[in-house]
């Protein structure tokens, strides 16, 4: 009892906190799923798409998720207070999409702020799996 | 009336200048706010902008910023309700109006009891402070805007603006 009580509690600290991308991914393919059953796998090539192409937001400004992340995600990026955002993509910067707390306060903000909604599991999945075909 | 409260603000005013001179320098004593920290304060409300020190904001600023998390200055900045509550706490008990600190009363003092600034750039005791300050000056690149008080005050998310700290990059 005590041994297995160890176990998942070791299992859910390695969700919790670093787990690869690829796990990651594993539970947005899951939603996807549920949320569209012709769901056919992520691609990299939609999530470039999704994260350059502008829209205009309803205060009138063009904005994406290229707008603070800049165009190369390999580079730093700035936010609307001047202040520095570490790259996206994982060949850079290793830390990112390996805590699924932070990822998900971050697409929950970030796509209300953007498309004034909030993200499919397609699109995170499409934009995870474009950050992780950057080499 | 106006001339009677004109009064009351000079006479303070000559004598915190002397209880300054008192003291003997510009920065000692009670003048730096004190070093709070809350580990989810720092680390949730840092990743957009500088931390901004609690001492900065009466108490009725902070409830009425961290109640409106999902519109914060045309950004969605919302938390889980257990870290809002606890960052929320932790504001309010080292405010502007809880501290027992000289810069923390006058920036205090200098908001009107009618109004609840969210923006500590619109206080009168910042723009009195930063009047020789051009408005171009704080659009530099290095700057940004008269929001980033560390591109010129480089302890400000200790809570020290001493003078001899600041430096207005090029
Ligand atoms: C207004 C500026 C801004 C825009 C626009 C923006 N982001 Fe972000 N994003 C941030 C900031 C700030 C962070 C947190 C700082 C950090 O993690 O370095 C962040 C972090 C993230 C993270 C966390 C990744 C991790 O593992 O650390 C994801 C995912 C993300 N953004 C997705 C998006 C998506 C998708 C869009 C477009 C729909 C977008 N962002 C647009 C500012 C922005
Ligand atoms: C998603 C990004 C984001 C997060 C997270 C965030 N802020 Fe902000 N905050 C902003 C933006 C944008 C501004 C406006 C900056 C400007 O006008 O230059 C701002 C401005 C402010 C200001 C006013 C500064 C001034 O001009 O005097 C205060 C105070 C502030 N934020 C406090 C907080 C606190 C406290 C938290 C944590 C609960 C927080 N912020 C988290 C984006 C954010
Ligand atoms: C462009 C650079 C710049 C920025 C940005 C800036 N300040 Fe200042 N600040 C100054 C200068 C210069 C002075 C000194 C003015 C003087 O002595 O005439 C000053 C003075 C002060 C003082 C008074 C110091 C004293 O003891 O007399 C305080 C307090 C202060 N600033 C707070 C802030 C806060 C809070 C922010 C951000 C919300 C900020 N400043 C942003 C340049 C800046």
């Amino acid at each position: 009892m005590r041994k297995t009580i160890l176990l998942i509690g070791l299992l859910l600290s390695f969700n919790t906190f670093a787990a690869p991308p690829q796990e990651l991914l594993k539970q947005y393919e899951v939603q996807a799923k549920q949320e569209h059953s012709a769901f056919t796998g992520f691609s990299a090539e939609k999530g470039a798409t999704f994260f350059k192409t502008e829209r205009v937001h309803s205060d009138g400004k063009n904005v994406s998720c290229a707008t603070c992340h800049t165009a190369d995600p390999r580079n730093q990026g700035k936010t609307r207070a001047n202040k520095v955002i570490e790259p996206m993509a994982p060949i850079v910067n290793p830390k990112r999409f390996t805590d699924a707390a932070k990822v998900e306060k971050w697409f929950g903000r970030n796509c209300k702020d953007v498309l004034e909604r909030a993200c499919t599991a397609q699109e995170k999945g499409d934009y995870i799996s474009y950050m992780l075909s950057i080499k | 009336m106006k001339k009677w409260m004109q009064l009351l603000l000079l006479l303070t005013s000559v004598s915190s200048t002397s209880a300054l001179l008192a003291s003997g320098g510009m920065e000692e004593g009670g003048r730096s706010m004190p070093v709070e920290s809350n580990a989810k304060w720092a680390a949730e409300c840092s990743s957009c902008h500088m931390l901004y020190h609690p001492g900065l904001l009466p108490e009725r600023s902070w409830h009425k910023m961290m109640s409106g998390l999902d519109k914060h200055f045309g950004e969605n900045a919302s938390l889980d309700a257990t870290t809002q509550k606890e960052i929320t706490a932790f504001l309010a008990l080292n405010s502007a109006d809880k501290q027992d600190n000289r810069r923390a009363k006058r920036i205090n003092q200098s908001i009107p009891a009618n109004s609840t600034p969210l923006r500590i750039t619109e206080t009168r005791y910042f723009t009195s402070k930063h009047d020789e300050v051009s408005a171009n000056t704080f659009k530099r690149k290095s700057i940004g805007s008269a929001s980033n008080c560390v591109a010129c005050h480089k302890n400000a998310e200790k809570g020290d603006f001493s003078e001899s700290q600041i430096k207005i990059p090029r």
